[in-house]
């Protein structure tokens, strides 16, 4: 069973919208304190960047269930203009416009992996995830209730 | 705007009721900033209890209030900022140095009585 939210985001009320959506669905996955609120700074990030320098694009947040961990992943996608240099974009204080260029780096900090993917005039597409393992206890529990079921 | 700004003697106290958008953020320094010098306010208390997220923005509008009222003559106190906010707060590498904080109300009333005391012609 695959969870999956999508949120459009264009205006600064979609951030809002956003990060309340990426907490939930953290909670939803079993993540533990902080980690909800690390996955919601980190989405409210990324869709700040797309308002502002994209204009529009649209946020895909998804459960991936392995059987020995559990994970939130993150799409933001716009078609904007794209970024020059991702790897200086990577690197705190590279400021662009309207903004101290903490933004991308600071994303990158509160997740697991994080993946850049942008062309110039074709848009940009950044791929995050957070992982959590899980304990024999909630395994058990899974068994338990297969069992049960069947 | 979800925000209370209440006086109390010297002091306004702002507090924060949900999440609040970007332009929500801005407002409030604005409306702080005009009430500061209306009012003759000699500090601040800004109560982010509400917040579940202050990303590098919220954090960075925060320090700017914070900047800005002490150029007024205020000083500015940050209560109730959640444990977890503070962990995700620090990935961003953000200087929080112009941030005073205090963990409720009263610690914010106190530091503020001790910070503004000195400055008062009757001595307080």
């Amino acid at each position: 069973m695959e969870d999956e939210v999508r949120v459009a985001v264009e205006t600064d009320d979609d951030l809002v919208t956003a990060r309340a959506e990426g907490r939930a669905l953290a909670q939803r996955l079993g993540f533990q304190r902080p980690d909800p609120t690390l996955i919601a700074t980190a989405i409210s990030e990324l869709a700040r960047n797309l308002v502002m320098h994209a204009g529009q694009g649209e946020i895909i947040m998804r459960s991936l269930r392995e059987e020995r961990r559990h994970g939130l992943l993150v799409i933001v996608r716009d078609e904007g203009p794209g970024i020059r240099d991702v790897d200086a974009a990577l690197r705190v204080g590279h400021a662009s416009r309207g903004s101290l260029g903490l933004g991308l780096p600071g994303a990158r900090r509160l997740m697991d992996e994080f993946e850049v993917d942008s062309r110039l005039d074709e848009g940009t597409t950044i791929t995050m995830r957070k992982w959590r393992v899980r304990d024999e206890l909630e395994l058990l529990r899974e068994r338990r209730e297969r069992r049960q079921a069947t | 705007m979800s925000v209370a700004i209440l006086r109390t003697g010297d002091y306004l106290v702002a507090s924060i009721q949900s999440d609040l958008s970007d332009p929500e953020v801005l407002a409030l320094r604005d409306e702080l900033l005009e009430r500061v010098g209306r009012l003759r306010a000699l500090g601040i208390v800004i109560d982010v209890a509400a917040l579940d997220v202050i990303d590098s923005f919220a954090a960075r509008a925060l320090c700017s209030i914070a900047l800005t009222a002490k150029l007024r003559g205020a000083r500015t106190v940050v209560v109730g900022v959640q444990p977890d906010v503070a962990i995700a707060m620090v990935h961003f590498q953000l200087n929080l140095e112009p941030l005073h904080t205090a963990l409720d109300l009263d610690e914010a009333v106190a530091l503020l009585e001790r910070e503004t005391r000195r400055k008062r012609p009757d001595g307080g």
